[in-house]
C-alpha cells in the first residue's frame, strides 16, 4: 500500500501478509530500490502483535506499508538481519519490546533493558528490567595475546550524554567497536500513548531537546494529519525558519567541536559562541533557546512580524559573514585537513548496507533529504539543494554541514522578508478512528520519522518514534574499525549521535 | 598564522561583564520565573515545563536557584528565596575553586547543552574558579541531568561515591529535581532528592545558561 509523509491510511487499509510474503517483500524491495525506513510492532486486541514495515522510495517520494501477524503461541520470525543488515536493531527492538524472537539474528541482545510491553512474563532475556548494562552485557570480545580491550562510559570525561563504549584494540589500532547505549531510556513510546495530547506533545518535545523543533514538527503533523487539519502557509514557514535555526546552531556547534577533536582551539571557540547566536535567535521567536513551546498541533504559538524578520535578516547577514571567515580558517588548515581527511571512511556501499541518514549518509553520497526526497510543508515551495559530498570520511561530514549551513542560511534570508499569510494557530479536530498516519521531518542529524495509531475512542493506540540516530548508530562503529583509538574521538563527533533520541 | 589572527582580531571580546555589570536583558518571550500576583494556588518550579500553552503568566526573570526542594514551591504567601551561599568551612574549601563532574541520567541534552555553553567565551566560567572536570575522584561535587532512569541509577551512585567528601550535590533542570515531565515513567525517578541529598536545585526546561550562572555563584557567595 503506497502513502507518503504526512499521509494517513485506514488500519484496514493496511495489507497482511504471511509471515513468509512479509519477509520476501522486504527482503525484495530492499534489495531493489527501497529502504527500512521503519519495522515495528502493534499489540492487537486479540493479543496478537502486527509487525508493520514501512519502505521508503526516495527517487519516489513513496512510501510503502504493509504487516504481518504474530501469534502469541508462536511468538517469532525467521529473522531478516543475515540477509539486510539495515533491520538488525529493529529486530532486537522489536525483540525486546514485544518479547518476540527473530530466529537466526546474529546478534540478538538488549537494546534499552526494559521488561516487554505485550504484559507476559517471558522476556526473552529473563530479569531483563532489573540488569545493570554493561555488567550484564555479553560484549564481543577478540582473543589473542596482543589484543586489549578499553572500555568507555556510562559516564564520560565531558559533559555529554552516557553511552558505553567497548573497543577491541591491538595496539592503536580499533579491530572492533562495540556500542551499548539504553542508559537513557525513560519509556517515552508507552508514555505517549497513554497520555493526553497536551502532555504527550511536552514528551515530544523532550525526546532529544537537541531535536526539540524536528520532534515536535513530526508529532504535530501526524495530529494534524490524523485530525484532518490543515495548518496555514505562514505556520508552515514559522515551523520550517524554527527547523532551520535548530539546523543551524547544531551544525555550526559540531563544526566547533570538530576542530577541537582535532586540536585547533580557535575555531572551537569562535563556533561554540555562534552557536549561542542561532539559539538565542530561537530564544527571540518562541521563548526557549531550543524552541520547546513553538509547535503545536494546529499551527504555531509564535508570530514573526516585520520588526522581528527584520531584525533576524539583519543578524543573519552578519552571522553568514563569521561563518564564512571562521569556517575558511578551519577548512584551509593543512593541520586540521590531515586530521580530517580519510579517518573514519564508509564508502556508498556500505553506508547503503547500513542503511545511513542525515548528513552522515550524504557525506557517502547517499541522496536523500527529507526536505527535498519527500518534501511537505514549506519545502514544496522552496527547494533546498542536497548537500553531498563522495569521500565518506570525518573531512566529508565536516563539509556537508558547513555545505548546509550556507544554505539554511540562503533559505532563511529569503522567506524572512516574504512571509506567507494566514492564521498561525487553527484548532484540530477530534482524531479519525483507527487510522494509521506517519510524518517524516529533515532534523539536523537526518530523517526523523513518527508514526501515530488511533485508536476507536480517540487516542493514541501505539505511538512509534524513530530518531536519525537510530540508523547511524551502527555506521559510527562501523567508521571505527581500523583507524586509531585516538581518531574515535573525532569520528565520534563527526556523527555526534544522540544517545536519549536512540534510547527514547 | 596571520590569518589566525586576523580573524581573532575580527572576532574581539565576547565575554559578557556580569557579574561585575548588570546581567544582559533578556528577550521579551523568555519564559522566565512565573508570575505570582494573581495566581491562585501554588506552583512548583521543579515540576513544571514552562511551557507557553500553561495557564500561568511568566516574568522574564531568569533567577530561580535556591537551596531548599521546598523554596521551589511558590504562592501569593510564599515568594522565591534564592540559593543561600554554602557555610563559612564550605567556602573556605571551595570558594575560590570548585571542581565539578557532570552526570546525565536520563536527560534530553538540552539541559547538558546549555551547561557546556557555560565554557564559551561568552561566559567563560573559569573566570570563577568553576571547572568541569573528567573524573569524580577529581571533583567537589556532582552535577545531575535528567529524571535519573533505572539504567543510570547505579552508574550515578558510583560517581556519587568516588567523589571525596566534602561534596557538593547540584539538580540542573525540572527532570532532576522532580522527574519532570516523564515522572508517570516506571523507568525514571521522582527527583534526585529521593536517592542523595542536593544541595542546589536549578530548575528549568532547560535552564537559561544565566540561570545556571546564576546558582552557582550565589553557592559560592559571588552575588550580594
Amino acid at each position: 500500500m503506497e502513502l507518503f509523509n504526512g499521509g494517513q491510511i485506514p488500519l484496514s487499509n493496511i495489507p497482511t501478509l504471511s509471515l513468509d510474503e512479509f519477509r520476501k517483500q522486504i527482503l525484495n524491495r530492499c534489495h531493489d530500490e527501497a529502504r527500512l525506513m521503519n519495522l515495528f510492532g502493534v499489540l492487537e486486541a486479540n493479543g496478537k502483535v502486527r509487525l508493520l514495515a514501512i519502505l521508503g522510495l526516495d527517487e519516489d517520494a513513496e512510501l510503502e506499508i504493509f504487516s504481518t501477524l504474530i501469534s502469541p503461541e508462536s511468538p517469532q520470525y525467521e529473522s531478516m538481519t543475515k540477509d539486510l543488515l539495515q533491520a538488525h536493531l529493529f529486530e532486537r527492538e522489536i525483540a525486546e519490546q514485544w518479547a518476540i524472537t527473530p530466529v537466526g539474528h546474529p546478534w540478538l541482545k538488549p537494546l534499552r533493558y526494559h521488561s516487554n510491553y505485550r504484559s507476559v512474563s517471558a522476556d526473552i532475556w529473563q530479569g531483563i528490567a532489573n540488569k545493570t548494562i554493561p555488567g550484564e552485557y555479553p560484549f564481543y570480545a577478540v582473543g589473542g595475546e596482543e589484543v586489549h580491550e578499553v572500555g568507555v562510559g556510562p559516564v564520560h570525561a565531558g559533559i555529554i550524554e552516557p553511552g558505553h563504549f567497548r573497543f577491541q584494540c591491538h595496539g592503536e589500532e580499533i579491530l572492533h567497536l562495540e556500542i551499548q547505549l539504553g542508559y537513557q531510556h525513560r519509556g517515552i513510546e508507552p508514555l505517549m500513548a497513554g497520555a493526553d495530547l497536551r502532555r504527550s506533545m511536552l514528551l515530544s518535545e523532550s525526546i532529544a531537546g537537541d531535536t526539540a523543533i524536528g520532534h515536535s514538527t513530526a508529532f504535530c503533523e501526524v495530529v494534524e494529519s490524523l485530525t484532518g487539519c490543515a495548518i496555514s502557509p505562514r505556520a508552515q514557514a514559522i515551523r520550517a525558519v524554527a527547523l532551520e535555526l535548530e539546523r543551524l546552531a547544531n551544525h555550526v556547534g559540531d563544526l566547533g567541536a570538530l576542530g577541537m577533536d582535532a586540536g585547533f582551539l580557535p575555531t572551537s571557540g569562535y563556533f561554540g559562541r555562534m552557536r549561542g547566536d542561532y539559539l538565542n535567535l530561537l530564544l527571540s521567536l518562541t521563548g526557549n533557546r531550543f524552541g520547546k513551546g513553538l509547535c503545536r498541533p494546529g499551527g504555531v504559538l509564535f508570530d514573526i512580524d516585520t520588526a522581528m524578520a527584520d531584525d533576524f535578516c539583519h543578524k543573519l547577514k552578519r552571522y553568514r559573514q563569521e561563518f564564512q571567515d571562521v569556517s575558511d580558517l578551519l577548512f584551509t588548515r593543512p593541520s586540521v585537513l590531515a586530521r580530517f581527511e580519510g579517518v573514519g571512511i564508509i564508502d556508498l556501499k556500505d553506508a547503503k548496507r547500513i542503511g545511513l541518514v542525515g548528513p552522515a549518509g550524504r557525506a557517502s553520497q547517499l541522496e536523500c533529504d527529507i526536505r527535498s526526497s519527500y518534501s511537505s510543508g514549506m519545502w514544496q515551495f522552496h527547494h533546498v539543494p542536497i548537500s553531498l559530498a563522495a569521500t565518506g570520511d570525518v573531512y566529508a561530514r565536516a563539509l556537508v554541514r558547513r555545505q548546509e549551513v550556507i544554505r539554511s542560511l540562503e533559505f532563511l534570508l529569503k522567506v524572512l522578508p516574504s512571509l506567507p499569510t494566514g492564521e498561525i494557530h487553527v484548532r484540530p479536530g477530534a482524531f479519525k478512528p483507527d487510522t494509521l498516519a506517519v510524518s517524516m521531518v529533515e532534523g539536523w542529524r537526518g530523517e526523523i520519522m513518527h508514526v501515530g495509531i488511533s485508536d476507536a475512542q480517540g487516542g493514541f493506540a501505539r505511538y512509534k518514534i524513530k530518531d536519525p540516530s537510530f540508523h547511524n548508530w551502527f555506521g559510527l562503529a562501523f567508521a571505527c574499525r581500523g583507524q586509531e583509538i585516538s581518531d574515535f574521538p573525532l569520528c565520534n563527533k563527526s556523527f555526534n549521535l544522540s544517545y536519549c533520541g536512540h534510547d527514547l | 598564522m596571520l590569518k589566525i589572527l586576523r580573524t581573532r582580531f575580527k572576532q574581539g571580546c565576547k565575554t559578557m561583564l556580569f557579574p561585575k555589570a548588570p546581567a544582559p536583558t533578556l528577550p521579551s518571550r523568555y519564559r522566565g520565573r512565573p508570575v505570582i500576583a494573581g495566581l491562585s494556588g501554588s506552583v512548583d518550579l521543579g515540576k513544571i515545563s514552562f511551557n507557553p500553552d500553561s495557564d500561568m503568566a511568566y516574568s522574564n526573570d531568569y533567577q530561580m536557584a535556591v537551596s531548599k526542594r521546598e523554596d521551589l514551591v511558590l504562592s501569593q504567601e510564599r515568594e522565591i528565596v534564592l540559593a543561600r551561599a554554602l557555610n563559612d568551612k564550605m567556602l573556605k574549601i571551595f570558594g575560590r575553586s570548585l571542581k565539578l563532574r557532570q552526570v546525565s541520567a536520563g536527560g534530553c541534552n538540552a539541559c547538558e547543552l546549555d551547561i557546556n555553553v557555560l565554557n564559551t567565551p561568552v561566559f567563560d566560567l573559569s573566570r570563577f574558579g568553576i571547572q568541569f572536570v573528567a573524573s569524580p575522584r577529581h571533583a567537589d561535587g556532582i552535577v545531575v541531568t535528567g529524571p535519573i532512569t533505572k539504567n543510570m541509577r547505579e552508574a550515578l551512585l558510583k560517581t556519587y561515591e568516588a567523589t571525596p567528601d566534602p561534596k557538593i550535590v547540584i539538580a540542573i533542570g525540572g527532570c532532576a529535581i522532580s522527574g519532570g515531565i516523564f515522572s508517570d515513567s516506571p523507568q525514571v525517578s521522582k527527583g534526585l532528592d529521593t536517592i542523595i541529598p542536593v544541595d542546589l536545585y536549578i530548575p528549568g526546561c532547560p535552564p537559561h545558561p544565566l540561570t545556571i550562572l546564576d546558582g552557582l555563584l550565589r553557592l559560592l557567595d559571588r552575588l550580594k
